[in-house]
């Protein structure tokens, strides 16, 4: 029985997408864009993640020293934690010499700043062994004694966290009205499929077909229109972020900025989701339609 | 086997097309239903299949209210019936065997089966060599007979027929009755809409018959009298 009924299944939804053949298009197209806008912003995510926790990992605590600090004594309670991996001291003329290379061709501005008029603090540069554990080494050596300052770049990576927030929420709001959208179009494809075929279907209903034997083709037929949709999105998006990261990534520049995800567990696990996504998009759509009108 | 009680319908237009009908079919009945035109002949067949529910009224399927019934269950009694609709209702883009097919396909029967059981039903009916025509290249009589084959190739508990002769001559009207009569000595209860008075009365069946949608006649081996 089964099988009998899979081919009747397979053999009608074939008819139904080619005679809805462009809405059909139309409906797949939709959930292509939707899906590659999600994909599109996935891998941004992916990558920003990654180019943040480099950031962070490069990221340095600066330990800025009261005039009268134990030197030794704080060198000593620094090599003792935990998590730290390279502890440097910046004296203030380091500092001020430091300061002046960043001026680069401006360095006259500071020429006032030398000797006893230096106005920077001797200071500690620590380095940890994890990006993540950066704000709780933080925190250890703000309470340090003769400590008088402490920071380690946390508005940059604030900021950084925030910009990926918000670009997150948009691309989330975009991707479910795009989304709704796209289910909205299927429903409505199948919806043709099914008035087309009304006569047709009361008569099965008549003749005791059931629910699943009536409704499986139409199932299908949008579970089919998604996964074409779903496979579109998926090769657009694969081709341009395989361009981008071999064409546009072997350029320094890019490459000084961004270090690309290419490992392949992320990509394919994005790709095969965005496929997933599809189908049941597609399968969603379809069971609301059906739903909705084919009640015995 | 299909049981009545004080069955009405009212139709949303307000037609009143069958009052306070009780009315008994044992199993392996054979009966006439007959009743000039609007009588609610095809109302009543309506309901037994629950293509239509009562107004008001109890109908019982092999003891079973059919009014309870949901989906799976209404599917079940259908299945068990097959049904000759007074307007064919022909999958038009289905050829002859698809369509008689069709009815063993909806109840899961294997390949094997259909392909053995549908030129047996279409010969019965006298469509042999019509396979693979589309309803709309055949004559009214010949649409009517697919359907024909469609209710009984697949061997029902109980043959619900509307009008089944009405477009056909009267020698295969004949012969499509004795195909009834041969599927009732089988045991199937065999249900007839009907204004084939003459051969009502030839075959000495049971007559149920309707006037304005009551039931003015019930009569063993009974006869047609009220006119065609
Ligand atoms: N779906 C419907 N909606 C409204 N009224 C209907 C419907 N079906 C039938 N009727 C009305 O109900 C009455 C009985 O109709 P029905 O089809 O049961 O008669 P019948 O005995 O089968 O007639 P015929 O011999 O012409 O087939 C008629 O007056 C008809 O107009
Ligand atoms: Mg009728």
């Amino acid at each position: 029985m089964a099988l009998n009924s899979l081919w009747y299944c397979m053999r009608q939804t074939c008819t139904s997408l080619v005679r809805n053949f462009w809405l059909g298009t139309a409906s797949a197209a939709m959930i292509a864009v939707s899906l590659i806008i999600l994909g599109g912003f996935l891998l941004v995510a992916v990558n920003a993640n990654q180019s943040m926790r480099i950031i962070e990992s490069t990221v340095e605590i600066n330990m800025f020293l009261e005039d009268e600090a134990d030197i030794r004594d704080l060198r000593q309670r620094l090599h003792a934690l935990d998590g730290v991996e390279e502890v440097r001291f910046v004296s203030k003329e380091q500092g001020l010499r430091e300061l002046k290379e960043t001026f680069g061709e401006r360095r006259d501005l500071l020429a006032g700043f030398e000797g006893e008029n230096n106005p920077l603090p001797d200071s500690f540069r620590v380095r940890a062994e994890q990006a993540d554990l950066v704000p709780g080494l933080a925190r250890q050596i703000s309470f340090f004694p003769g400590v008088y300052k402490v920071s380690y770049g946390q508005e940059y990576v604030e900021i950084l966290v925030r910009v990926t927030q918000w670009v997150n929420l948009i691309a989330f709001g975009a991707v479910i009205l795009l989304g709704a959208g796209a289910v909205f179009l299927i429903v409505t494809t199948i919806r043709l499929s099914l008035l087309a075929r009304q006569d047709e279907i009361g008569i099965m209903r008549y003749l005791g077909a059931s629910n699943w034997y009536v409704r499986g083709p139409f199932v299908l037929e949008g579970m089919v229109v998604g996964l074409a949709g779903a496979c579109l999105a998926v090769g657009v998006l694969g081709a341009a972020y395989y361009y981008l990261v071999t064409v546009l990534g072997r350029s320094p520049l890019v490459l000084f900025f961004v270090q690309p995800v290419t490992d392949p567990r992320v990509i394919l696990s994005i790709l095969g989701g965005l496929l997933g996504l599809g189908l049941l998009m597609g399968g969603l759509g379809s069971l609301i339609s059906v739903r909705k009108f084919l009640r015995v | 086997m299909i049981e009545l009680y004080n069955v009405s319908k009212v139709y949303e237009s307000g037609v009143k097309a069958v009052t306070d009908i009780n009315l008994r079919i044992a199993k392996g009945e054979f009966v006439f239903l007959v009743g000039p035109s609007g009588a609610g002949k095809s109302t009543l067949t309506k309901l037994i299949f629950r293509e239509q529910l009562p107004t008001t009224g109890q109908i019982f399927f092999r003891g079973r209210n059919i009014l309870r019934f949901k989906g799976r269950e209404v599917l079940q009694l259908r299945r068990q019936i097959g049904i000759v609709f007074q307007d064919f209702r022909l999958l038009p883009r289905k050829t002859v065997f698809e369509n008689v097919a069709f009815a063993l396909e909806v109840i899961g029967r294997p390949r094997k089966e259909i392909r053995r059981r549908v030129p047996v039903a279409l010969a019965q009916v006298g469509l042999s060599g019509k396979e693979d025509a589309f309803p709309d290249q055949l004559s009214g009589g010949e649409q009517q007979r697919v359907g024909i084959a469609r209710a009984i190739v697949k061997r029902p508990l109980v043959i619900l027929a509307d009008e089944p002769t009405g477009n056909l001559d009267p020698g295969t009207s004949r012969e499509i009755m004795d195909l009834f009569e041969q599927i009732n000595r089988d045991g199937a209860t065999v249900i007839i809409a009907t204004h084939a008075w003459d051969i009502v009365n030839r075959m000495r069946k049971r007559v149920v018959a309707l006037e304005n949608g009551r039931l003015v006649y019930d009569e063993e081996q009974g006869s047609y009298s009220h006119g065609a």
